[in-house]
């Protein structure tokens, strides 16, 4: 199968047209622009509707709205674009809507800049807006995997009626790499009798609302929201290793750093020691089983590595309780980790360890 | 095999395009291969630069901080990037806008009048192939032919009728440098 040229921004477009979406709400803002750029050509092609909203509050709303009537939806943005639709995103989480939010994420806190980052890690994983609820997270590494995994957040977001979030970083947004597009994947969209389509001659309302003044009532729509997210944790941890059975030293890490830790434990096996990777590639559920099954092997140490001040680091400890000792280095502000910065702290560790 | 190049100059100057050509060219050998944009705030008439990155292993972050050849298309470009690169490496400067050659002892320097190529070739905005052209012959990082094959991947369907005079220049650029090798 030939491969083509993609950028990330565009594999998202394209990935989410695979899957069946039809629609898109957004507003632009760097470094994910391609993304909407791409939907407002390809949508059209394919029957679908792109619209650019006034504002991120406008497109998380009309979002709502298309979910609502049962659409296969997404919109995307960039971190501070994420944090005004985080309102929205509750909303839909509490009215058990599916949907897809992109997060390409760029450097923070405040207006921050352009460059690539992972410091929207909590805001993703820990619900990001009010009230108690969480979101599938998904961090693809590669363009080809921005494809794949975005069909896949499509498919979790029906499954579970909750809104997936997929994040990347500006740099895979803006790089361009080779991609197999193959046959489109089958669809198959569950049906959704829920959907507010009109009663078509039902005698009841379907009623979609985020609003519950009884508590009692709202604790009952609590519950079940958690029995769904302990449901998650069940079925949907999801992760990539290498060369982790026989590690020493683990690194831990996701997305575009997994790429620069990959090149490090390469490196490390060259020297003849033994380095490992566990990529996480959902991020909420986190995928705790490959760390602990680690921690009762040969695995020494941990090295968690981020485009951040230690965000998944805290997961990685609540996994691992204080069973081995875990590292952190990390850059912030839009600097990517290099491999030479990764290797030398995972030659400090493993020089601590002798 | 690694070759990390970055192509900078003019925005407007096809700089994108020709790092997609070679990448494209070098997905054609199969090799991995990533291109990385600068994506601030650049414009028309603006600074622009990408990096290209054509490896035999997985790539595993596509910005380049140590080129092992940089294309420079206009002067700005030149003192921008000129001490990055690698010792050993390779300068290819547009000798029609750069009047002054890079000052670098360690790494080979091209000067090819790209500008001045391209108008006789019939199309200014030809001037960053004729640049690739003699970069592929200087470095071998990939064939001729792989480029000149994959401008119709490059150019949208409408553009195609510009495929002749940019294989004229690919070749050009590669004369230039085969000359300046003897």
């Amino acid at each position: 199968m030939e491969k083509v040229l993609m950028k990330g921004n565009e594999a998202f477009g394209e990935g989410a047209v695979r899957a069946g979406c039809r629609h898109f709400f957004g507003y632009p803002i760097t470094p994910q622009s391609e993304l909407p750029h791409y939907l407002a050509r390809r949508l059209p092609e394919v029957g679908g509707v792109y619209l650019q909203a006034e504002s991120e509050v406008a497109a998380i709303n009309m979002v709502y709205g298309a979910a609502a009537a049962g659409a296969r939806v997404m919109t995307s943005s960039s971190s501070p674009g994420i944090s005004l639709m985080q309102e929205g995103i509750s909303y839909i989480a509490c009215a058990e809507l599916p949907c897809v939010v992109v997060n390409i994420m760029r450097g923070g806190p405040g207006l921050g800049n352009i460059a690539a980052s992972q410091a929207d890690y909590f805001q993703a994983v820990k619900g990001g807006g009010h009230g108690d609820y969480r979101l599938p997270v998904l961090a693809p590494a590669s363009v080809q995997e921005v494809i794949d995994l975005v069909v896949t957040a499509f498919d979790l977001a029906d499954k579970y009626r909750n809104p997936v979030m997929v994040v990347g970083d500006g740099i895979l947004g803006q790089m361009m790499e080779p991609v197999k597009l193959g046959p489109p994947p089958e669809v198959t969209t569950p049906p959704k009798p829920w959907a507010t389509t009109g009663t078509l001659g039902r005698k009841s309302r379907n009623i979609i609302n985020s609003l519950y003044i009884e508590p009692e009532e709202l604790e009952k729509v609590n519950l079940r929201l958690q029995s769904k997210y302990r449901r998650m944790e069940e079925e949907e941890k999801r992760w990539e290793e290498y060369h982790a059975t026989d590690a020493e030293v683990v690194i831990v890490a996701f997305g575009m750093v997994a790429r620069i830790a990959k090149a490090v434990v390469d490196k490390m096996r060259k020297a003849g020691i033994p380095v490992g990777l566990i990529r996480p590639v959902t991020l909420y559920p986190f995928p705790d089983q490959p760390l602990v099954a680690g921690s009762s092997g040969p695995v020494k140490a941990f090295l968690v590595a981020e485009m951040n001040a230690g965000q998944m680091l805290e997961d990685v400890r609540l996994a691992l309780c204080g069973r081995r000792p875990v590292h952190f280095y990390g850059r912030t502000g839009g600097m990517l980790t290099s491999v030479a910065e990764v290797e030398g702290k995972v030659r400090e560790i493993w020089e601590g360890l002798k | 095999m690694l070759e990390e190049v970055i192509i900078a100059g003019f925005g407007g100057q096809g700089i994108l395009s020709t790092g997609m050509l070679l990448s494209y060219a070098g997905l054609a050998e199969g090799f991995h291969v990533a291109w990385f944009p600068a994506y601030g705030p650049e414009m028309r008439g603006g600074t622009a630069y990408c990096a290209v990155t054509v490896s035999d292993a997985p790539i595993s972050s596509p910005l380049v901080a140590e080129p092992t050849t940089l294309i420079a298309m206009n002067l700005p470009s030149l003192e921008k990037f000129e001490t990055t690169v690698k010792s050993g490496g390779i300068i290819i400067y547009n000798a029609s806008l750069i009047n002054r050659p890079p000052g670098r002892q360690d790494v080979r320097i091209i000067a090819v009048k790209a500008n001045e190529v391209a108008e006789s070739i019939g199309n200014i905005r030809v001037a960053a192939n004729v640049m690739l052209g003699a970069f592929i012959e200087a470095s071998h990082a990939v064939s001729l032919n792989s480029a000149l094959e994959s401008l119709s991947k490059v150019l949208p369907p409408h553009r195609h009728n510009l495929i002749p005079e940019n294989q004229n220049a690919l070749r050009e650029g590669a004369r230039i440098a085969g000359a300046a090798d003897r």
